[in-house]
């Protein structure tokens, strides 16, 4: 019934979409993930902004929802290896909880960015760019995984891939705990409701998660220790 | 399950590390009569098929819905000013408290189809987790917007004297005029509360808290510390708080003590050594091996790390030559510590979850649930103020334990896993059936023992946020049943009396609020609550529903169940449920046993009869005909497979007869 009048309404928004896209390419590598916002996209952004409103969020807030996606993504990007990569049974499980729950929280953080007219970064673990005495400088969030410790880790099979996947997991999943204090330490940061849930959901499951692979690491590394001695 | 795909603890152990010890508990001592109530056969068959829940149309004020065995009697929208996030329930009288992250609402309840808002208080904080005892109401303040003055706005500044991180204390003797009597505050918020009301001490109530969010600085609360409690005992980490609340006096209702029952944790990970293990770890030793404890593992170190190591304790010791008995002791005290930095982990690697995220109380047994992030945790609270932990479980499959449910004869624990947060649609076709799922545990000598796990059985879309969340018990008689609320997974009724194969038996289930996203909503909280199923539901406000009989639950169960009438009701807190003698008790049983075949069709017949007749008469016909009728009974338990329940069907028999 709406059809023709919301049609070029979406034609507009595509429009704004694309320049904003390609601003972003421009300026910061990140790529446009978004498509036209649907019909029902509108009762979700109203939701939001009365939210806003009521709790006011900050850039250190978008700045954390935006970083994370990279920092989710690169997590994603390692456990997808595992089938390939000779993963014991037991790390398998656990990268297909991290693609699992990490790809949820993707679209999460993509969904509030959105809501709230933000740039929507794609699922890619991007460095972020950072323009510092007039120079562009990439860093990587903190815990991410340097490109030689990724190569290391694609090029690993086996008792070493489940080593340097546990051992760059729990580097990772640290990392985004740091960006979690980070946040909470920020005045005015973490008001918005969506963003203080999801930022305490990262710091006690990551929490959890890395103490399990703490056990799984010290257990494939005792029994590594007992087949390396072996003639 | 797939015994490889549920990579336990103890599987990562066998499968990877030198040694892994399997605990042997015996299962002897467990609740005996629950395989002789298996009700996942009849449950499955009696299931609808296909599952009307899949694919329900979306909408938010015109949904979809699905119904099995229950009804919903009312959906009332949540007041304006209130519309926010709908959270927890709690019950006094005929009212209904429901905690929103702008306030609270008091729900007259007594027309279930018909809720009315009695009185609404507005104070916007998450969660706003709320309970009541007598004219007290409480409710948790966690998030770093939360105001002292309940005002909207939240709080800029990280330190801030208008923040409340704690306990809210109303007093609602006159609902008209709640009075908002005190505050506690503490370090880490409140993200629940837990009422402790001790059997023994009728002039306080005591309140557990458990936050799970960042600990404040000290320049806003005088000794908050974020130090690891090696460099600052008084560390805000791996501790809950307990408040006492003096009745007479709320407002000086102050912290009494921080009990910190995460402590060694590392040494029980996995459902604690069990005797079996300590005579192994034992023997290894008698036997020259290395076993150590850390991060929560049983490992033997390698011979071939330890002889270097033992060598240089030689060395160290006397100058060298062969190890001593001495350097063989010295060295395993020091060997968790080596191999932890070995591998280059530091001493915090030891170390699990800081806080509990709930915890449910039983006290008239004594015992606490304490669902603390990785952990589950059995607690012995004989003394509220000093809850000491007496098991832990963990359990790979699980991503946060969130709350625990005992039974009512406190023979065991369910544990939920809020996989997700609660913001994620963890319930599609694609997630596993054990992860996102409620785990039940036997009590057996005070240890947890890993029976099954349940999960909603209704694959849901990926607009809907899905997970176990919060529910009650339903106090039927002889049997345990739960109703839980799973988001927009709907609502789901389950038995555990086998807990080994609890089955759904009811459920009640919308579309998704959104078609093209997850937007969240669905069910917080599911709670009976005499006689009705009230429901919290985040974006449509509250719903009351009732169950229907049917042959899975029937009209004498759900009758003889409506007879345990409550004052009031903290699900948190739970409540010892009995039954005053009834007909309608008694005949629950014998629907059980029909349905248990704990007995024969004849004398099953024969004894409905028996009740029919003696329902007639009165006086000392009918005391005789029962006191008669009971004897009977007591010599039908002899021999039979559900011998527990015709003890319980002759004791229901010989109370209604006196």
């Amino acid at each position: 019934m709406v059809r023709g009048p919301h049609f070029s309404t979406m034609r507009l928004a595509s429009l704004r979409y694309a320049i904003v896209m390609l601003t972003v390419w421009a300026t910061l590598g990140l790529a446009q993930a978004d498509k036209p916002p649907a019909a029902s996209d509108a009762a979700a952004r109203d939701r939001a902004r009365a939210d806003s409103a009521r709790l006011p969020y900050t850039a250190a807030d978008i700045d954390f929802m935006t970083h994370m996606i990279s920092h989710h993504a690169q997590a994603v990007v390692m456990a997808k290896m595992a089938p390939t990569h000779g993963a014991s049974p037991a790390v398998q499980t656990l990268c297909g909880r991290i693609i699992n729950a990490q790809n949820d929280e993707i679209a999460l953080m993509q969904n509030w960015l959105r809501d709230r007219n933000q740039l929507v970064p794609e699922a890619k673990p991007l460095p972020m760019k950072m323009v510092m005495n007039g120079q562009v400088m990439k860093m990587l969030m903190p815990g991410m995984l340097t490109d030689d410790q990724m190569k290391q880790l694609d090029a690993a099979r086996g008792r070493d891939f489940d080593k340097l996947f546990l051992r760059g997991m729990i580097q990772h999943h640290q990392g985004a705990i740091a960006m979690v204090q980070r946040l909470l330490g920020t005045p005015g940061a973490a008001q918005d409701e969506a963003v203080f849930k999801f930022a305490n959901n990262v710091n006690v499951d990551q929490n959890t998660e890395i103490h399990r692979m703490q056990q799984m690491l010290l257990a494939v590394e005792l029994q590594a220790q007992t087949t390396n001695s072996k003639p | 399950m797939p015994r490889l795909r549920r990579f336990s603890l103890i599987a990562v152990a066998a499968l990877l590390s030198a040694c892994a010890h399997r605990g042997n508990v015996s299962l002897a001592g467990g609740p005996a009569p629950d395989a002789a109530f298996n009700i996942e056969p009849l449950a499955k068959r009696l299931a609808p098929t296909p599952d009307p829940r899949v694919g329900l149309k979306a909408g938010m004020t015109d949904p979809g819905e699905a119904t099995w065995n229950m009804r919903l009697l009312s959906n009332t929208p949540t007041p304006e000013q209130f519309k926010s996030v709908n959270s927890d329930l709690g019950f006094f009288g005929k009212y209904a408290i429901q905690g929103t992250f702008n306030g609270w609402l008091i729900w007259d309840i007594s027309n279930p189809t018909h809720p009315t808002v009695r009185k609404g208080y507005f104070c916007p904080a998450s969660q706003n987790d709320i309970s009541i005892y007598k004219n007290l109401l409480f409710m948790s303040a966690e998030s770093e917007s939360s105001r002292l003055d309940c005002k909207e706005g939240g709080i800029k500044d990280p330190v801030s004297s208008e923040r409340i991180r704690g306990l809210r204390i109303f007093d609602i003797s006159d609902l008209d005029n709640p009075k908002y009597i005190t505050n506690v505050q503490t370090c880490r918020g409140s993200h629940t509360h837990t009422l402790v009301v001790d059997p023994k001490d009728p002039d306080n109530v005591y309140v557990y808290i458990s936050g799970s969010s960042a600990i404040r600085p000290a320049a806003e609360l005088p000794g908050c510390s974020n130090k690891l409690p090696e460099s600052d005992p008084n560390s805000a980490f791996f501790r809950i708080e307990v408040i006492k609340v003096p009745l007479a006096h709320p407002e000086q209702a102050a912290v009494v003590s921080s009990p910190r029952i995460f402590n060694n944790l590392a040494a029980v990970a996995h459902h604690g050594l069990a005797p079996g293990d300590v005579e192994e770890e034992k023997d290894s030793i008698a036997a020259g091996q290395f076993p150590i404890n850390v991060i929560g593992m049983n490992f033997i170190v390698p011979r071939q790390m330890v002889q270097p190591l033992l060598d240089s304790t030689a060395k160290a010791n006397h100058g060298g030559g062969p190890a001593t008995g001495a350097d063989s002791a010295a060295l395993r005290a020091a060997l968790p510590a080596l191999v932890l930095k070995m591998f280059g982990m530091s001493a915090g690697a030891d170390r699990g979850p800081t806080q509990c995220h709930d915890i449910t109380v039983y006290p008239s047994i004594g015992y606490a649930g304490g669902a603390c992030e990785g952990y589950g945790m059995l607690l012995d609270i004989h003394d509220p103020a000093h809850p000491v932990r007496l098991d832990a479980a963990s359990d790979s499959n699980f991503s946060y334990w969130h709350s625990a449910t005992f039974n009512n004869d406190g023979t065991k624990l369910l544990f939920s896993d809020e996989w997700g947060g609660g913001s994620a649609p963890k319930c599609r076709a694609s997630d596993p059936r054990d992860w996102g799922a409620d785990a039940i545990f036997n009590i057996v000598n005070n240890k947890l023992v890993f029976q099954g796990y349940y999960k909603l059985p209704a694959p849901q879309s990926a607009q809907e946020n899905c997970v176990a969340h919060n529910g009650s018990l339903l106090p039927v008689p002889g049997r345990d049943i739960m109703v839980q609320a799973w988001y927009q997974g709907g609502i789901s009724v389950f038995d555990f009396t086998d807990p080994a194969h609890a089955a759904e038996i009811a459920f009640f289930d919308r579309g998704p609020i959104d078609p093209n996203r997850m937007v969240e909503g669905g069910a917080w909280s599911s709670y009976w609550y005499n006689g009705v199923i009230v429901s919290s539901e985040i974006a449509r406000g509250l719903d009351v529903l009732e169950l229907t009989p049917n042959p899975l639950l029937t009209q004498n169960e759900l009758d003889a169940a409506k007879t345990a009438h409550l004052d009031y009701l903290d699900v948190q807190g739970q409540p010892k449920y009995t039954w005053p003698a009834s007909f309608a008790l008694a005949r629950a049983y014998v629907d059980q046993l029909d349905r248990s075949k704990g007995l024969s069709d004849a004398r099953i017949s024969a004894i409905r009869q028996a009740l029919t007749s003696a329902e007639s008469a009165s006086g000392s016909a009918r005391s005789s005909a029962l006191s008669q009728l009971a004897s009977q009974v007591d010599n039908d338990a002899q021999g039979s497979r559900d011998a527990r329940r015709l003890q319980l069907l002759a004791a229901a028999v010989r109370n209604l007869g006196q």
